[in-house]
Formats: C-alpha cells, structure tokens, sequence
C-alpha cells in the first residue's frame, strides 16, 4: 500500500465523520423540536417552534445527502453494502422524514384547525420516527453487518436487536435535548420556560443513555472490547473523554439553573461530538464492522482524489454562507399580537 | 444471493415511481426559480409593482414545491444504494463523485439561500435578496447540469477503464466522464423541458383567472395580464426551440443508441429508405408493429435528414438486448404530439397578439388551461422513453439492470413498495390540493408579504414568524 492509498481513505473517513457529524447537530436540532411536539400542544408556541427553524431546516438535511454522496463517491463498497443491509430501517427514515419536511409548509397552508393538527401531528411523528430509525440505523452497523467478499449476505432483519432499539430509544432523547437547547437559545419568556424544563429532564435521562452505550457497545464484539483495553491510546483516550463528559454535565446544568441562554445547546452538542468521538474510537478503522476497513471499503484513488480537490475548495465556502444564512436569522423568535 | 425476477422487477417499478414523482418538483423548481429570478429583476429594474407582486405569489408556490424535491430527492440519494447497491458498487466510483460535486454546488447554495429568498425580504436589502434569488436559481440549475451528467454517463459511457480483477468501472477522464457523447443535448432538451413546464401551468393559472373573472363580469386584473402574457411569450419561443433541441437528441441517440431509436420508432428491420410509423403496436414477440399506418420515406427524413437514409430495425439486435418497444413507441410519441399541441398554441397566441386580441380570446384562454400539465406529462414521456430505452442495461451496453440490483429479498421489497406508493399519493395528493387552493386566488396587489422598501433592522421581535406567516397568507 503506498501512502497515497493508506492516507486518502483516512482523510476521507476523517470528512465523512465530520460530515456525518455535522448532519447530526444541525438536523438533530430539528428533528428535535418535532419531538418535542410531542411534549408541546400549544398551537401559538408550536408556531414559534416551527419558524425557529424554517429557515434553515432544508440547509440542515442536505448535510445527509452529502453523507451519503461521500459513501458512494469515496467508499462505494461501504455505500452499497450499508444500504441493503440497513434496507427497512432507512427506508422508514425516508418516508417519516417525507412527513417532517413537508409538514413545515402543509401547516401553515392548512385550511382548517384539523388539518393543522393533522401535519402538526406528521412532524411530531415523522421526526420522532426518522430520529428512532438514524439510532437504529446506527445501533444495527455498530451491531455489525454479515458480508461475504464485500458484499451483503445477512438476512433483512439482522438489524433489530435490543441494542439497536435502545440506540434508536437514546438518540430520541438526544435530539431531543439538541432541540430543547435551541429552544432556550432562540426563544424567550412562557416557551423558554418549557425547554429548560424540558432540558433538564432530557439532559438527565441522556446522561444515563450515554452510560449504558458505552458500557453496552464494548460488550457486543469482543474486537470493540479488546481495542478499549489492549491499546494504551484508547485507555487514555476513555479516561479523557469521561472526565470531559462530567465537565460538560456540571456547566449543563449549572447553566440551567443560572438563566443562560446559549450554554445548553453548546453542552448537548459537546455530549454528541464525545459520544461520536467514543463510538468511531470503537469501530476504528472498520467503515463496515466487523469485517471491512475504511482502506478495503475505498473507492478508487482517482475518485477520491477528484472529489478532494472539490471538497477542500467548496467545503469551507458552503461553511462560511451557511453561518452568514444562520446570522440573518439570528435573534429571539416571538410570536406576534394578531397573528394567532 | 440471486434476488428473483420479481423482486428485480418490483425495484424497478419502485425506482420508476420514486423517480417520476421527484422528477416534476425539481423541473417545476428550475422552472419557476428562473421565472421569479425574472420577476424580481424586472421589479427592480422597472419600479412596476405589478412585478413584486406577480414574485409574491409565485414565491409561495416555490416554497411548497421546493419542499416536496427536496423530501423526494433525498429518497432518491439512498435509493442508489439500498435497491440498486451492486450498480453503486461496480459504477459508484464515477457517479458517487458527480453526486458529490451536485451536493457540494448546487443542494448546498439552494438550501442555504432559500431562507433568505423565503423569508428575508422584509430581512434583507433588495440587492442582497435579488442575489439570494439568482443564487437559488443558479443552484437549480447547476443541480441540473450534475445529474444529467451522471445520467448521461450512464447513457453513453465514456472516459472510464474495467477494472479486470473485480470488474468496477474506473474512472480515466474525469473530462470525458462528464461531458460524454449525450450529454449537451439531454441538459438542454431537460432545460428547456423544466422552462416549458412552468410556463405552461403559469400561462394555465392566468387563463383560470380570467375565465373565472369574465364570468364573474369582473375585469381582468394586470398582474393576470402580465402572467398571461410572459407564459405565452415563452411557450412561442421555447416550444420551438424544443423541437430543435429534441430533433438533435434524437439524432445524437441514432448515433450512440440505434436500438433505442429502433424500439421508439417500431421498426423492426434495418432498412432505407424507411418510412415513418405514425401508428401501430408493436409486438415484442411476433417481431412485427401491427396495425401501422406508415408515411413512406418520412423515417429516413426524421432521423437521418436524408430520404434514403438507414434507418436501424429491433432484428439487428439479439432479444435479449432490445429495449421494450411498445412502451417506447407510445411515451415518444405522446411527447412529441404534446410538443406538436405547444407549438401550435404558441403560434397562436402569437398571431393573436400581434393582432391585439391576447387578452380576449376565450378559446385561446381555455385552449391554455388544458394544457396546464401538458409539460410535465411530456416530460415524464420523454424520461420514460430515455429510461425504458436504455434497457436492459444501468450503464449502456456495459453493466445490465439484471446485474445492479440490491441482494434485497422479496418481502422487503414489497413492504417498501407499498409504503412508497402510500405515503407518496397521500402526502403529495394532499401538496397538489394546497397548490391547487393557493393557485385558485388571484395575485393581486394585496399581496401578502413583508414590504420591501422598510427591511427591518432589529431582527427581534419581528423576526421570521411573522415573515413567514406574512409570506404563507395567514395574516388574519
């Protein structure tokens, strides 16, 4: 293997996992607030919820697209076993986000109270139910994928087991707490109240959901629990990650309780970036546990290459208008008198 | 793990389904982006309020449609992989990276501005809001040019090696891979399609309007006008083009795909001078189109501009490399009528014009109604006829469909075929209803809407809620 062909694939896990990374904080958000429909039947504060993120969810899915075109274009073989092996629990993630993102502009043009309350209904539940299959999606590759010479031999269920249902149960609750964080730094007075309400309870039962995976995850294949505790790297790297995951726990709920508005949502996202920290550390260097690493799952040099050149060109452009979009939206969403 | 016929089958009618319902809102998006890109330029440029408010409440049919692409699009994106992973596989090194590229300068730059487009208006200056709409419009159309690269990669293959070990396609010029023999001439024939499609339900919204208003003795207002006129101008000039366009796709398909040709054209032996088949049906197995009502030597017009020309026929192919021709022969053909119908009510509403008669035609006003869908229909037509064509390969002559398919089961198969069909009729059944409610208003200079010449300087308190109420015309 020259060092071309060690190096690439790494820088291009690398990007997909940030991508990835990036996919899950901006849509986890949204999906979020349709979670916590759930929790929320006002229909004026549901309104405000909603216009929170209007403007941006679309910018927030595209990072999934980017996801998956980076499986094909730079791990084509991860790409196509994934996808069959994964075939129900994505599909179902399709359809329910067909209901969350049509629901944005269904509800404000329904015509009537029920049809209002039909969409509002099809964004609780799409986002619930696209959030529940990302973690099953998640819980099933962790679980590990059966392939014979790089391709999908396993049977159309091998991802439903209670791991999977639990990962999809976690990131429930997760997105949650990422939508209910949003929600304290975008909104003010009676809707405020309710997400640092909500984020305290979200917070507290994700902090144990947390727990359980990374104790659960190292016992599903003992390839996971020998990296943990062979490699002297991964031990420190346990330790650090744990004692940065109590810091961020004390300033969570420390600023919930001093009235910042910011603080929670950046700690919920510091809870993500080191539970996906935790998990990649595991599965490291297999795109496709237990069998396929990143360098087998590679697509040609030449196809990396190209998409590189266009990827570190564009990537920081998209960046830098993205955030420009963000701050044109920026400031506390109210709803108005006469608008009820 | 050999997935049966009928799962083969069943992931092919879920592609076609999934593929042909997306197809309308991206068309309708290029389309009608390009029109209010217009709309707002000639605003600025003119002062006309007429213009602001035409942009109004066409924006809000935008946000809609957009909306139900960009749901059905990201379908599309994994569908690649779920039911067609060994096609991902083998071809996934040339078209992954044309996806990406798509991603990275097109979803991107539309996603990212069409918050700004959709609600910053009141947010914004003029100028800034003007770019964000020419950004999005631009997005639309580099989306476009991406993936009928890839397609047209598909079609007719080019710049790429066979990997002699695992047989994936390899990718040898990344120039070639692009701008492949088809391309050109599918971006715009599609182009033009997508401008086509919109002008036509635009034209068809102004000729309801003043169907309803003559009828109601009410006078026809200018913003209906307006929209009446631009449509039919367009229709005039693009129609036309369109045949053009469409007439060197066709020769460009002789060249690169004769059995395609052969199968829309029902022609079963190689012959010249041909003559041209207006009707028939053909039969796959008796190798023969019955019933055919032929006009001698026309086939060799159409398709080699000369009248003795050769014309390819099915038999030159061995049976199991021919394409579908009753399916073929028929999609083409509703096509061209359709393209046949817009021509003519182009010229005639040029001919009326010139004799300052456009706005009173009642004829010409329910002649443009019914053809509201004529666009996307043609255009689902000409989509069916390159796609069925292409069969029974994904990458012509290279890689057959047969070869591409997921190793998913059956029953899986069936299961996601029926939640497709179901949530695709209710959800985008219930779209068509909305926009049939929003189209049934007139645009009218009480457009709702935040007021441009005040943008808002403190975001606070008057922030996208109300925009965005504004925008959706729930103002009470």
């Amino acid at each position: 293997m020259t060092a071309t062909e060690y190096w690439l694939p790494v820088v291009w896990a690398c990007l997909a996992a940030v991508g990835i990374l990036i996919y899950v904080v901006l849509d986890g958000f949204d999906l979020g607030i349709g979670i916590l429909f759930a929790t929320q039947k006002d229909e004026e504060h549901r309104d405000v919820m909603m216009n929170t993120i209007a403007p941006v969810w679309d910018g927030n899915e595209t990072w999934m697209v980017f996801g998956g075109a980076v499986l094909l274009g730079a791990f084509q073989t991860a790409y196509s076993v994934i996808l069959p092996a994964l075939y129900l629990p994505l599909i179902m993630m399709l359809l329910a986000l067909i209901f969350r993102g049509v629901a944005f502009e269904f509800r404000v043009h329904a015509h009537n109270k029920a049809a209002r309350c039909l969409w509002g209904a099809a964004f609780m539940g799409g986002s619930t139910l696209a959030t529940f299959c990302q973690g099953m999606v998640l819980g099933g590759l962790l679980q590990g994928i059966k392939t014979t010479g790089h391709h999908f031999t396993g049977s159309a269920l091998d991802w439903l087991n209670p791991f999977s249902i639990f990962c999809g149960f976690a990131l429930v609750v997760g997105y949650g707490l990422l939508g209910a964080g949003w929600l304290i730094w975008r909104t003010e007075g009676e809707l405020q109240a309710y997400a640092r309400r909500a984020a305290r309870c979200l917070g507290s039962l994700l902090l144990v959901c947390i727990a359980i995976v990374a104790v659960w995850t190292p016992m599903l294949r003992s390839t996971y629990l020998n990296t943990w505790t062979n490699s002297s790297s991964h031990a420190v790297a346990a330790v650090v990650l744990a004692v940065l995951a109590v810091l961020v726990s004390v300033v969570f709920f420390r600023s919930l309780k001093s009235g910042k508005d910011r603080t929670p949502f950046l700690c919920a996202l510091g809870w993500f970036i080191l539970s996906y920290i935790g998990l990649a550390l595991s599965a490291w260097p297999y795109i496709v546990p237990p069998y396929i690493t990143i360098w087998q799952a590679s697509s040609p040099v030449t196809s990396q290459t190209f998409l590189l050149v266009g990827t570190v060109i564009l990537l920081p452009l998209v960046l830098a208008y993205t955030i420009y979009c963000y701050k044109i939206f920026h400031g506390k969403v109210t709803s108005n008198d006469g608008y009820h | 793990m050999v997935p049966d016929a009928t799962a083969l089958m069943l992931a092919r009618i879920q592609f076609a389904f999934t593929v042909g319902f997306h197809i309308i809102f991206p068309a309708f998006s290029i389309g009608l982006a390009a029109y209010l890109a217009v709309l707002e330029g000639l605003w600025l440029k003119t002062g006309r309020n007429v213009y602001l408010h035409l942009f109004k409440y066409w924006i809000k049919i935008f946000a809609l449609v957009f909306g139900m692409g960009v749901v059905s699009g990201l379908v599309m994106a994994y569908e690649f992989g779920t039911n067609w992973s060994l096609f991902s596989q083998k071809a996934g090194a040339i078209t992954g990276p044309l996806l990406g590229y798509e991603v990275l300068t097109a979803f991107f730059l539309e996603a990212g501005f069409l918050g700004i487009m959709l609600f910053g208006l009141g947010r914004v200056g003029k100028g800034l809001h003007f770019l964000a709409t020419c950004l999005v419009s631009i997005g639309t159309l580099i989306s476009m040019t991406w993936i009928l690269a890839s397609n047209s990669w598909m079609q007719t293959p080019a710049g790429y090696s066979i990997d002699p070990k695992t047989g994936h396609f390899l990718p040898k010029s990344w120039f070639e891979v692009i701008f492949n023999p088809s391309f050109p001439y599918r971006l715009v024939h599609m182009g033009m399609a997508a401008f086509i499609c919109v002008a036509f339900v635009v034209g068809a919204t102004a000729a309801f309007h003043m169907l309803r208003d003559r009828k109601n003795g009410k006078p026809v207002t200018e913003p209906v006008r307006v929209m009446f006129s631009m449509a039919l101008w367009m229709a005039a000039i693009a129609a036309p083009f369109q045949l053009l366009a469409g007439d060197m796709h066709g020769l460009n398909t002789l060249k690169y795909q004769p059995a395609k040709i052969a199968a829309m054209e029902g022609d079963w032996e190689s012959e010249g001078p041909a003559s041209e088949i207006l009707f028939g049906i053909p039969n796959m197995k008796t190798e023969r189109t019955d019933y055919a009502i032929k006009i001698p030597y026309a086939g060799s017009l159409i398709l080699t501009h000369s009248l003795n020309g050769k014309v390819p026929g099915l038999k030159d192919y061995p049976k199991d490399q021919r394409p579908p021709s009753p399916i073929l022969f028929f999609s083409f053909r509703i096509m061209v009528g359709l393209g046949g119908l817009m021509i003519l009510l182009g010229l005639w509403s040029l001919f009326l014009r010139f004799r300052g008669q456009l706005y009173n035609n009642k004829a010409l006003q329910w002649a443009t109604l019914l053809m509201a869908p004529s666009g996307f229909i043609a255009l689902l037509c000409g989509w069916v006829t390159t796609e069925v064509g292409r069969q029974p390969y994904t990458v012509y002559g290279l890689l057959r469909t047969s070869d591409s398919v997921s190793p998913v089961m059956l029953p899986s198969m069936i299961f996601s075929m029926t939640a497709f069909v179901i949530v695709y009729f209710f959800v985008f059944g219930a779209g068509m209803l909305i926009l049939f409610r929003m189209l049934s208003h007139q645009p009218s200079s009480h457009e709702k809407g935040a007021d441009p010449e005040n943008p808002l300087q403190n975001s606070h308190a008057k922030g996208a809620t109300r925009l965005a109420q504004d925008l959706s015309g729930k103002r009470s």
